[in-house]
């Protein structure tokens, strides 16, 4: 097809603002916000000028928008190295471990100040009965920093009551850019509905990041933001792959819909050098809603079965230790869930998490204000991060202390700060015993760009972070990022890229529309042209690729050199398209960049997994011309690095060293 | 289920530049027909049912119908938040009621300075782990 430039002939060109800073922070989820936090504290004494952007409301923004009902790290009593082996055992051997170490040594602080600004957590009292947050808090109980005994849902999750997790977290954050505002005179560092595309790279250094560009999405706007260093928080990848329910029920995604592998996108085309970006989350959960299990294997003790009532994780240990000993012991999420599929596969299901007899079991020794009690913890589990399950559950008048519920693995994420590790290559702290020196150069989690920084989702070899442990990823990036600026004190940014240009490429789709859209009598929302294709389209076209190609559900996961070949040819074509992405409007456009950054997370999603020529992660997902995981020859990082001028991928091995020694917990 | 907006209730947050739906969405859906002066869910196959249109409404406006793909009709789950608790109602298809009230927030008032009674930043530390409030021996 004929290439299309936009010369703004059909649109009006925006108004293009340049926002000078010392330290950009796209992203205001939980590591953007803990970075801002972090940030500000170092910078205005220094009179360095901090700034957000985030694509939503910084209040209800992220992947914890919705709230949560347990922080999943908190390292407490515990001995913080069991912490980085259960990391390594649940990711099936490999792990930046001086990453994990790094964050166990701090993430509490973090959790401990949640606590102080309002959020609150569940504590154990005299008598060991669970007590909520301000309950506690009324009867008397100290503050988790002061020694409280908080209610453990597993070893190194806390139960919280955390509808509003995020809006306390993010006021502090929104607090913090405030009084930088004050100290520096800038006229605003919070830009909220700004949609980063592209980082700006420094016209002196290709390796050098400059600022970002964005558009508003409430108004005919577009921001240069130019600084001396940029920290990537921008989320995981949700709805590359086919989702179960395709029709108004794609939106209810595991992980928040909104995530749109832009973090993913923007860094790999900076040329930030990734990691295990082959890796992927599957989470078994509650059917359709996907609603927390958690609470309920952990906190409720509840057993899962297949329909004929056997654990199908005890049925199948023998061949599960056979085939992939030692990551068996104990057995992770992929192996569990690869169990569950054994069965799913025989016409075994459905597979039932039994809630009503655990519940039973529970009730045996209580009275009945405390099963009361119990049933109310129960729901709230649901009602604090995923109230669709609870909406489901209601659709379907399930009772769980009555009826047991249907489980199921969902479509394929990719995420870096949850039970998954896809992401970029940073530096580490520089300081843990054992790490190759190469592990680390100088600024903790600094990309292989210089001035680019990750946190969160997109930190590659780096999982189980969870919501606690991305704010304090992100406050560790905010203070080198400080550091950087003072040893870079000099540096005046000069970006490479034709500013023009760029906002050329932005408003595209929105001159495609504007200059097509007659063409044919479609309204907007059956629109059929042969012009340009919709967000929409795009999304279902890379959705049915990815799903049908790269191991999605309806190959249950399985993919080989062959399909992954055809695959990429396809997303080439896509990748061609995407330039004729058409936008009726600035909510389209939003749409349009999005799935734009969905199709470079997917393709090094795919890339990825061609070059890893083992099953490393059965259960997330299988090559199928090489079934088993290769020790031998792949007990190794996968990293690669995308250049922009010559449009090529290089991947490499790089070698896995374990810094802190088994044995690994039971 | 994807949130609707219930025409009666809807006033359109009387005309003010943005609604409070349209501020709030992390997913920007909400939109505003600023001819009826209605918002409405633009997209409801992008709806993640965070509800978070709904607890912000001040008409209480807003309320969520189950994913009709896969979720039976009939039923509803409606939270009312406060500065800090927040009461759900969960109405099951067969009538069943149940009603919750969990805390949100033990600090409802807000916080007006983060670093009061923190430390200062030492920059003696500042490539050593840990944070400004929080050394690593």
């Amino acid at each position: 097809m004929e290439k299309e430039t936009n010369s703004f002939q059909f649109v009006e060109k925006p108004a293009v603002e340049e926002v000078d800073c010392d330290i950009l922070i796209l992203g205001g989820g939980m590591s953007g916000a803990g970075a801002a936090f972090e940030a500000v504290r170092w910078a205005n004494p220094k009179g360095l000028k901090v700034v957000m952007v985030d694509k939503a409301a910084v209040e209800r923004s992220g992947a914890v928008a919705q709230g949560l009902s347990a922080i999943n790290t908190y390292i407490g009593d515990n001995d913080p190295m069991d912490y980085v082996r259960m990391v390594r055992s649940d990711l099936m051997g490999i792990t930046r471990e001086d990453l994990t170490w790094d964050l166990a040594r701090v993430v509490d602080d973090s959790v401990d100040l949640f606590e102080e600004w309002g959020l609150p957590i569940w504590k154990k009292d005299a008598e060991g009965h669970s007590m909520d947050g301000i309950a506690a808090r009324n009867a008397g109980l100290p503050s988790l920093k002061e020694g409280a005994t908080p209610v453990r849902s597993g070893k190194w999750q806390i139960m919280i009551n955390g509808e509003s997790y995020k809006a306390i977290v993010a006021e502090v954050a929104k607090k913090s850019l405030e009084l930088n505002k004050a100290a520096t005179g800038m006229d605003e560092n919070l830009y909220e509905r700004v949609f980063c595309t592209r980082l700006l790279m420094d016209s002196n250094d290709s390796n050098r990041v400059a600022g970002a560009i964005g558009f508003s999405v409430r108004e005919n706007k577009v921001f240069v933001f130019k600084a001396n260093t940029v920290l990537n928080g921008s989320g995981g990848a949700v709805n590359v792959f086919r989702p179960r329910s395709v029709g108004e029920g794609m939106g209810r995604a595991w992980f928040p819909v909104w995530n749109s592998g832009s973090g993913y996108a923007m860094g790999i085309q900076a040329g930030a050098e990734l990691t295990l970006m082959e890796n992927r989350f599957v989470p078994m959960r509650f059917k359709d809603g996907y609603g927390p299990v958690g609470a309920w294997f952990l906190f409720f003790k509840a057993q899962a079965t297949n329909a004929m009532g056997e654990d199908y994780c005890v049925k199948h240990a023998d061949i599960i230790h056979e085939q992939f000993a030692p990551y068996d012991n104990p057995m992770g999420t992929n192996l569990r869930n690869h169990a569950a599929m054994i069965e799913m596969k025989a016409g075994n299901g459905p597979i039932m998490m039994h809630t009503d007899k655990a519940m039973a079991k529970l009730a045996e020794t209580m009275d009945e204000k405390a099963i009361k009690h119990l049933e109310a913890e129960a729901w709230e589990d649901f009602l604090d991060m995923t109230i669709a399950q609870a909406g489901l559950w209601a659709a379907n008048d399930v009772e769980p202390d009555k009826v047991p519920s249907e489980l199921m693995p969902s479509e394929p994420y990719l995420l870096g700060s949850h039970a998954g590790c896809a992401g970029f290559w940073v530096s580490g702290p520089g300081d843990i015993p054992g790490a190759p020196e190469e592990w680390s150069w100088g600024y903790n989690r600094m990309s292989t760009v210089n001035g680019l920084f990750m946190s969160g989702d997109v930190v590659g070899a780096s999982g189980h972070k969870f919501s606690s442990g991305s704010h304090a990823e992100g406050r560790i990036a905010g203070k080198s990022m400080v550091a950087w600026c003072l040893d870079n004190a000099d540096y005046k940014p000069t970006v490479k890229e034709s500013v023009d240009d760029l906002v050329a490429e932005m408003y595209a789709p929105l001159e495609l529309y504007a200059k097509y859209n007659s063409y044919t009598t479609s309204p907007k929302n059956v629109d059929v042209n042969p012009n340009y294709i919709s967000p929409r389209m795009l999304q279902f076209r890379l959705m049915k690729i990815m799903d049908e190609y790269v191991g999605g559900v309806s190959t249950w996961y399985v993919t080989s050199g062959t399909l992954l070949a055809e695959g990429l040819k396809k997303l080439d074509i896509l990748k061609e398209d995407a330039t004729r992405l058409a936008a009726a409007d600035l909510h389209d456009l939003l749409r349009c960049w999005e799935n734009n950054h969905r199709i470079w997370a997917a393709e090094a999603h795919a890339r990825h997994i061609n070059f890893r020529e083992e099953t490393r992660y059965p259960g997330y997902y299988y090559r199928g011309d090489f079934p088993v995981v290769d020790d031998e020859n792949w007990k190794c990082f996968a990293n690669s690095k995308y250049d922009l001028e010559s449009n090529t991928w290089e991947h490499k091995k790089v070698p896995y060293v374990e810094l802190v020694a088994a044995p690994t917990p039971a | 289920m994807p949130s609707f907006v219930i025409t009666e209730k809807c006033d359109g947050c009387k005309g003010q530049e943005k609604t409070a739906c349209m501020y709030i969405c992390p997913h920007d859906l909400m939109t505003l027909d600023t001819e009826r002066m209605k918002a409405h869910n633009q997209e409801p196959e992008q709806c993640w049912e965070c509800y978070n249109c709904v607890k912000i409404c001040p008409q209480q406006a807003i309320e969520v119908r189950a994913y009709a793909d896969f979720a039976p009709l009939g039923a509803s789950v409606i939270p009312l938040r406060g500065t800090d608790t927040i009461m759900w109602t969960v109405k099951f298809r067969n009538g069943t009621l149940k009603r919750f009230k969990f805390p949100i927030n033990m600090r409802p008032d807000g916080i007006t300075d983060p670093y009061a009674g923190m430390p200062e930043a030492n920059f003696d530390d500042i490539k050593k782990p840990g944070f400004f409030n929080f050394a690593i021996d």
